[in-house]
């Protein structure tokens, strides 16, 4: 597994503290790491078209199309324009999550009690707000490093696993994409303590999907999302 | 018992869009006339559009991802904006989303791109009101069965909702409830042949 980055390839490297959130630009064919050293309990995390914001992530769409919920590798992420954002080109965790949400001062709350406890809900206002969004701009959010499971009757459960030191997902921009993450736990993570970990993000300059690219070739839908996608770029 | 009074009571055609407020405690039943017809539903803070629903607060507030009886559709702002007050179908999804031009245009071919999609219905109904894309989010989708198995697999398939299944929900703040009625031709969502709906709003007299 390539989980080795030529140095001379990064453009970027961050530490985002346990709480924080992060943006920016992800240029077309730059890949973003997010890697959690000290294992993670989820990441927030949401993503647009950093030339024309308003085509966003879209989580049903992305379900949808490639009928499956959890995120692995030689998955995509769709934009709700039919186009990709990112592809998934490594994953060492089991899945990410499409269905549970994110945390907000009232889920917060009732987990850990009275006290300033930072929250992804707030974290993407701020966030957004330095982009000239706001709340009309937070859609359905995807969860790095968050498992929830599903079962026959719906009803959904937190895996715990996650936690895995070193554990990370690259997602390699197929357009120019802003990126927005938030270090908050998972609001299904059932732990009571208030404890997220660091982040590390690191942009790194990748090749363009081949010929032969896994996430591009994983299904007629994801070559015509390609397809629609390189049609912004010609 | 109260005595309910009907104050709205029109059959809406297949595939077209609706859009009506919703009072504070009055009810809209919907009834699925011809069987397995999806309804994509959006509903609004009548009062501040900028809250609206959320269907991951929805899932995760009742810890199921099916909307059925004594759900409460949950805001982005975490209030409680309908509840679900009597389900004759047993359960409705809020995981698929809704069928788009460009979605479909990946998901069926290229050449279905130019196919009637419930954005286009949903963002028709949203600029009458005044609001635009940015204010159409992941929806509910009444009589729709998208079930998801243990490893994430998500599909559209044959429906459950039998000609005449109801849903009714109250209203718990002032809803604007926008609709589409599934246009989608491509998979079993409506049976492959979109049907009509009939939309009742009722209140305590």
């Amino acid at each position: 597994m390539a989980t080795d980055i030529d140095p001379a390839l990064i453009v970027h490297d961050e530490i985002v503290p346990g709480g924080s959130y992060w943006h920016r630009n992800i240029n077309r064919w730059q890949t973003l790491r997010i890697l959690a050293p000290e294992g993670s309990r989820g990441v927030a995390f949401l993503c647009y078209n950093a030339d024309n914001s308003i085509e966003r992530f879209n989580a049903a769409d992305t379900a949808k199309i490639q009928f499956n919920a959890f995120l692995k590798k030689g998955m995509v992420i769709y934009s709700d324009m039919g186009r990709v954002l990112f592809s998934i080109t490594e994953n060492t965790a089991e899945y990410h999550d499409t269905l549970g949400g994110c945390s907000n001062p009232i889920t917060n709350a009732k987990k850990y009690g009275e006290g300033e406890f930072k929250n992804s809900r707030s974290n993407f206002l701020l966030a957004l707000a330095k982009h000239n969004m706001d709340k009309r701009d937070i859609m359905p959010n995807l969860n790095f490093f968050a498992q929830i499971a599903v079962d026959p009757d719906g009803k959904i459960a937190y895996i715990s696993g996650s936690e895995v030191p070193g554990t990370f997902v690259d997602l390699r921009a197929e357009m120019n994409v802003l990126a927005v993450l938030s270090n908050c736990p998972n609001p299904l993570d059932p732990s009571p303590t208030y404890d997220p970990k660091p982040v590390r993000v690191i942009v790194y300059n990748s090749a363009p999907p081949g010929a032969d690219d896994l996430c591009r070739n994983a299904n007629p839908e994801a070559l015509r999302g390609f397809v629609n996608t390189d049609a912004l770029f010609v | 018992m109260e005595t309910q009074t009907v104050i709205y009571d029109q059959v809406h055609p297949a595939r077209l869009d609706w859009s009506y407020v919703v009072k504070k405690g009055q009810t809209l039943k919907i009834v699925d006339l011809g069987g397995n017809q999806a309804v994509d539903f959006l509903v609004y803070n009548a009062d501040d559009t900028s809250e609206r629903y959320s269907a991951p607060d929805t899932i995760r507030n009742q810890g199921n991802i099916f909307v059925t009886t004594g759900s409460q559709l949950i805001s982005n702002d975490l209030n409680v904006m309908m509840t679900v007050l009597n389900d004759t179908c047993g359960r409705h999804d809020t995981s698929g989303g809704a069928c788009s031009c460009e979605s479909n245009s990946v998901r069926f071919g290229l050449d279905k791109k130019y196919q009637h999609a419930c954005v286009e219905n949903f963002l028709g109904a949203a600029i009458k009101h005044g609001m635009g894309k940015r204010d159409i989010v992941s929806n509910i989708n009444f009589f729709m069965n998208v079930p998801v198995s243990p490893d994430g697999t998500l599909e559209i398939v044959d429906g459950i909702s039998d000609p005449g299944s109801v849903v009714e929900l109250r209203a718990e703040i002032n809803c604007l409830v926008l609709i589409s009625n599934c246009p989608q031709m491509n998979n079993p969502c409506n049976g492959y042949n979109p049907t009509p709906i009939r939309l009742i709003i009722s209140e305590a007299s």
